[in-house]
């Protein structure tokens, strides 16, 4: 039982993670790498909330909508500055995303001390929930409460309002899009602002469950993205289950065996989930040649 | 534009290639070891390990259209095999002394037992490269998995052989690796005389590798690589399996990542997970990048330049070093895709072209070129 | 009659639940210039993407004694059917020369691949001559024209030595010059091969088929030869609709012009 509750949690945050990479990733086609970054950023928008704050009960829910905007806004600069030249060579922004990352994550070490920093866990997050016997950590329970609102509310954002269908709209077919009058470029500034700023929320989460150094980042990006691969590009079912099945899991593996040989295992079990789906859980059928 | 100089060049082109390569070897083999210091020579010794694996990735990401981010797997299968065999060695008939160090009566772990051998050795440095990319590509390959899939989880795999090896403190020395090496291959590894011999071999290696890339470049086989980086698709329909054309490159480029890690352990003395995870697998494309993916040159020379970088930058301005390679990223792969060996071609096209018409970051033009040589 | 047929039985093909293709059976032999024409959405492309793998389908489609579908589509290729795209598909960035060679490979042991090239292969001048790139030869396929790109790939088949030409809309944006050397290329070809083309071109139909085929949504709608099939009152009424004789005769004065 514990596996399977600590994995769903650990899942939950993978999902958070993965959510805003499905988004940009599912909108242009490119990865960035530096989501990662993103995520880190979160979390320390996090702690930085908590100078000016100093009551970690308000702090958090303070820091959730800042560390979404801070994080957001960089990944609006990015794409104005640097992604936008690069829409026809995908592998390409992968490359130069890694190096915003690197950027990045060297900034943050020399701001921030270079053990990392510590964000206070509000009080009313201390609590166990027990299932079956089982105390639950109310921080696990609050990863995936916020993984859950996310999601509903990004899905409800895509499906009900109008920029969410112009979102969609130029997923499907961007030069339709943009025949019917849509400014796609506008839609690729405001879904990397929205998919950096879900990574931003995903580093509030992952600063209440482990550190906040530098490198957090990059321990999230390859699992957020073989979540998102194997969850199946641009859809947000696929990514839902394919992170919480990731997330246990990885959870399972490493009650069995140790943490390291989870992640090995978890690998192989995406290449072998990869050669039975080679596009993911759900696919979106198209007569393209490519 | 006149055709028929273009063509005559091209035919030319490659035997112009086979000459610099001459001279690179004379450079290397000749002039370096008479005019650097014991010092220096070992670490263009290093700079030439990085520069082998280098050539492999532009083979494969160059003209395989493979961007291949975990070349750290394979660069650590060939370090590791010959650090096994170096650390038995420099033991003797004793167990290594970082494995008594937890457990004085600690038995030597079954998969070390073989590296005794030295035949063994030098088969593991070649065959585990060949098996495991084989295997991987043709799991991949055939199910089509390419672009950013392939990249992520060729990455994925290097951070998790890395984690890997620093949770096995007992079977692996973990994150302090393995060194201490005395003998390499009977040879005291101390006496300068034997330090020269590794050295050469190393920077031999290297010739050979671009030789290799050099035939592959000019062969059918090379035609066919860039035919199918382009257009996979169309490739399938002339009768080919695009996966065989993937694979053999791959596999190739996964056996000079190894040969280069064999010969790091030697020369630098040690080897840890820190020089095989995702930042050093994506330090050996930074330098691939750089000198100019599709080229002959550009990646052993961009590798060069960048473990230069690495050694002497990333020393004495340890802060500054990680936004340079950042930047490096950035501003090659935006502004010169094909590296700078791309950039003689593009003045040419500059001065050919009225100013006005500023060109695109489209690589076609210097692409073309290499794509001759 | 030389060679073996291509004989197409009972094809069928499903996207998700919608049926594109749902039952067509035609043959072709060599020694003709076969025709597949439809308004848009009859299933055309469909049926040369499962004839060459490229889509699933039930059904059959043989040539000669060989069963195509179920096959990879690499196996298809070297079972001797080639096809061509809407959109010219060749390799930019090679040249001319460079693009055939690489058609001619698929006979080539795989050692002979790690050789350069030394000379030009027979085969791939008698492909030059004939569709009159021989001028081309180090051109990179790029820069060729888009009537040259076509030719460039119907060269490519007849390196590659396909008995089955699937040729996908071959002289889309051509100009008038253009179309007619394409069909006396295609009639010159066709003595010795299955020449299939799908086309929506009616008046180059007209001038270069032997026999046709009319797809509608998914189904035969007439199948004969060009006269037979112009003089369908099915292919009329999917063509002109039911607007009525005005139109028709109109229509035909029109015709009459272009013949």
């Amino acid at each position: 039982m514990a596996p399977l509750l600590n994995g769903s949690a650990q899942g939950a945050l993978l999902l958070l993670a993965a959510l805003g990479l499905s988004l940009t990733f599912g909108q242009m086609g490119v990865i960035n790498m530096a989501h990662g970054e993103f995520l880190m950023i979160g979390a320390f928008s996090a702690y930085l909330v908590q100078q000016v704050i100093s009551a970690s009960d308000l702090s958090i829910p303070v820091a959730l909508p800042v560390a979404f905007v801070v994080a957001g806004l960089f990944g609006l600069v990015l794409e104005v500055t640097i992604i936008r030249w690069m829409y026809r060579r995908p592998l390409d922004t992968l490359l130069v995303t890694v190096g915003v990352g690197l950027i990045l994550q060297q900034a943050a070490l020399q701001i921030f001390p270079s053990q990392g920093v510590p964000v206070e866990k509000p009080s009313w997050l201390d609590g166990q929930l027990t299932v079956l016997g089982y105390g639950w950590p109310l921080r696990q329970v609050f990863t995936i409460l916020l993984a859950s609102v996310c999601v509903a509310v990004l899905s409800a954002w895509l499906k009900y309002t109008s920029f969410g269908r112009r979102i969609r709209a130029t997923v499907h077919n961007r030069d339709l899009a943009e025949t019917a009058g849509i400014s796609t470029r506008t839609v690729d500034r405001l879904t990397f602002f929205v998919g950096s700023g879900l990574a931003g929320v995903a580093g509030v989460a992952a600063s209440l469950i482990g550190g906040t150094n530098s490198q957090m980042g990059a321990q999230y990006i390859i699992p957020a993205f073989l979540v998102v691969a194997a969850g199946g590009i641009g859809q947000l079912k696929g990514t839902i289950i394919a992170a919480w099945a990731v997330g246990v899991a990885l959870a399972f593996f490493a009650y069995w065996t140790t943490g390291s040989l989870a992640q090995v295992l978890a690998f192989i079990l995406v290449i072998v989930f990869l050669q039975l789906r080679p596009q993911g859980l759900f696919t979106v059928r198209t007569r393209s040649l490519v | 534009m006149t055709k028929n100089q273009e063509s005559g060049m091209t035919k030319m082109k490659p035997w112009i290639s086979l000459g610099g390569i001459g001279v690179l070897a004379v450079l290397l083999l000749a002039v370096a070891p008479l005019v650097l210091s014991d010092h220096w020579l070992n670490n263009l010794g290093k700079y030439s390990c990085w520069a082998i694996a280098a050539v492999g990735i532009g083979l494969a990401w160059g003209r395989g259209g493979m961007l291949v981010m975990g070349q750290g797997v394979f660069f650590a299968l060939g370090a590791y095999s010959m650090a096994m065999h170096l650390t038995l060695e420099t033991a003797g008939d004793r167990v290594p002394g970082f494995m008594v160090l937890y457990d004085p009566l600690a038995p030597l772990p079954m998969f070390w037992e073989p590296f005794r051998s030295t035949g063994f050795t030098l088969l593991a440095i070649v065959l585990l490269p060949v098996v495991v990319a084989g295997a991987l590509g043709y799991a991949l390959f055939k199910r089509r998995v390419k672009g950013a899939y392939f990249a992520i989880l060729t990455q994925a795999l290097a951070v998790a052989l890395a984690t890997l090896i620093s949770s096995t403190i007992r079977e692996t020395g973990g994150d302090t690796g393995l060194s201490d090496f005395k003998y390499f291959f009977g040879f005291v590894l101390n006496d300068p005389a034997n330090r020269l011999m590794v050295y050469l071999i190393a920077a031999g290696l290297l010739i050979v590798c671009l030789l290799a890339v050099w035939q592959f470049y000019r062969s059918r086989f090379g035609e066919l690589l860039v035919a199918t980086r382009d257009a996979e698709e169309r490739v399938r329909f002339l009768g080919y399996d695009p996966a065989n054309v993937k694979l053999v490159a791959f596999v190739v480029s996964a056996l000079m990542a190894s040969i280069g890690g064999a010969m790091f352990v030697p020369i630098v003395g040690i080897i840890t997970p820190a020089e095989i995870g995702a930042a050093a697998s994506i330090l050996m494309i930074a330098g691939v990048a750089l000198g100019g993916r599709a080229s002959l040159f550009g990646p052993a020379l961009g590798a060069m330049a960048v473990g230069w970088g690495q050694s002497s930058l990333g020393s004495t301005w340890p802060d500054g070093w990680p936004y340079v390679l950042g930047l490096l990223f950035i501003v090659v792969i935006l502004f010169l895709p094909y590296g700078l060996s791309s950039l003689p071609a593009r003045f040419a096209a500059l001065r050919r072209r009225p100013p006005k018409e500023q060109p695109a970051p489209a690589p076609a033009p210097a692409e073309l070129e290499e794509v001759h040589s | 009659m030389t060679g073996a047929s291509l004989v197409v039985t009972d094809l069928r093909v499903e996207f998700s639940g919608f049926v594109a293709v749902g039952g067509v059976s035609f043959d072709a032999h060599p020694g003709e210039v076969r025709f597949l024409i439809g308004p848009n959405g009859a299933g055309k492309t469909t049926c040369i993407d499962a004839i060459t793998g490229l889509t699933k389908a039930t059904g059959s489609a043989r040539h000669g004694d060989q069963e195509l579908l179920g096959r990879p589509v690499h196996k298809i290729v070297r079972l001797g059917v080639g096809r061509t795209f809407q959109t010219a598909s060749v390799f930019d960035e090679l040249t001319v020369l460079q693009n055939l060679d690489i058609a001619a490979g698929r006979h080539r042991s795989s050692f002979s691949l790690l050789r350069a090239r030394r000379g030009v292969d027979p085969s791939i001048e008698h492909a030059l001559e004939e569709t009159g790139l021989t001028g081309e030869l180090t051109t990179p396929a790029g820069i060729l024209s888009h009537g040259q790109k076509q030719w460039l790939e119907i060269a490519m088949l007849l390196v590659q030595d396909a008995k089955v030409l699937l040729l996908d809309e071959p002289v889309a944006g051509m100009s008038q010059d253009e179309r007619t050397a394409t069909g006396e290329l295609l009639q010159r070809i066709a003595a010795k091969r299955i020449v299939l083309v799908v086309e929506h071109d009616m008046d180059f139909m007209r001038r270069f088929a032997t026999r046709v085929t009319v797809l509608h949504q998914g189904q035969v709608l007439s199948q004969g030869t060009v006269a037979e099939v112009q003089a369908d009152p099915k292919v009329q009424e999917v063509y002109l609709g039911t607007a009525g004789a005005a139109t028709t005769a109109a229509m035909a004065v029109v015709l009459e012009k272009e013949g």
